[in-house]
């Protein structure tokens, strides 16, 4: 699997995504800066990782959709390259127009840092691949805007065309419509979710839970 | 030319700061708040010297970038 990760200015979580992507694929993933402005070529997967870009400067997420490389970014989602964005990625690839809705401020204003369980509503995606249909895995949640929300019509479509694909399971802490926690592009190709599954792929740093996303991405683009 | 671009959320959108800020003011004792809407405003001070020319790229950044439109209305005035 050849894969790339995005680093803005306030970008914190990168590492543990390319461990996460190491870990699963044997293949380092190509560190790319925001100011870059070309994705190396034959890339499977590009990542957004989690932070707090431009310093949640007027909206999460809304300075770094405006990157030099998200022009690039938009490309490779329109020729049908993979985009997984975790977190501010999430807020990033709703903010650039990539999935529809936005996140807003938790419901209860509070920034949570806490785990949080999470049903696969879809495993017919290369990134939900390697958990069971209906399954639920725990993730950490780390966000103060993480609330999902769109508009009605907006709402009706994502249901009815079942591009929600994760759903907090028991609580919705962030308030999120729907208890929406991930959703994904009609061609299947472009996800953003809120929790860190990137967080859970060691059994020594809080268990594995978060490892079949990334074991199931690098089955979807092993190379023969 | 001053422009002022005014972002507030969206009738039917949550507003978590607005309502925190409503208790916050019934707690000091201020009765009859009905509702409290958060929003910002943007100060924009532009080379351009024609208003309508003004007001029309406050229009334009604010469609693109000032406000989310998913969540956000806004209005845009010469100041």
């Amino acid at each position: 699997m050849k894969s790339a990760i995005i680093i803005f200015p306030g970008t914190n979580r990168e590492r543990d995504m390319a461990i996460a992507l190491e870990r699963a694929s044997g293949q380092r993933p190509a560190m790319l800066w925001h100011r870059d402005s070309a994705l190396p070529a034959g890339l499977d997967l590009v990542v957004l990782p989690g932070g707090f870009s431009y310093g949640d400067y007027l909206r999460c997420g809304a300075m770094a959709a405006q990157s030099p490389i998200m022009a690039a970014v938009r490309d490779f989602a329109a020729r049908g390259g993979h985009v997984l964005g975790v977190c501010n990625g999430f807020q990033m690839l709703c903010e650039a127009g990539l999935l529809p809705g936005a996140l807003l401020k938790n419901a209860s204003l509070r920034f949570l840092a806490q785990d949080c369980a999470l049903r696969v509503e879809r495993a017919d995606t290369v990134f939900t691949r390697g958990f069971r249909q209906g399954a639920v895995f725990r993730a950490t949640m780390a966000h103060g805007d993480g609330n999902y929300f769109c508009d009605a019509e907006t709402l009706a479509r994502l249901e009815g065309e079942r591009l929600v694909a994760l759903r907090y399971a028991d609580a919705n802490l962030n308030g999120s419509i729907n208890a929406i926690a991930g959703v994904v592009s009609p061609n299947l190709r472009v996800m953003g979710l809120m929790p860190h599954p990137e967080n859970s792929v060691d059994p020594l740093v809080g268990g594995t839970d978060g490892l079949p996303m990334f074991t199931g991405l690098a089955e979807a683009f092993a190379t023969v | 030319m001053k422009v002022r671009v005014t972002v507030m959320p969206k009738a039917g959108v949550l507003d978590p700061q607005g309502k925190a800020i409503a208790q916050a003011l019934a707690g000091l004792g201020f009765e009859g708040v009905a509702e409290v809407r958060a929003g910002k405003v943007l100060m924009l001070d532009l080379a351009e010297t024609n208003p309508a020319a003004a007001r029309a790229a406050g229009e334009a950044m604010a469609r693109r970038l000032l406000a989310n439109t998913v969540i956000e209305s806004f209005t845009v005035e010469l100041a």
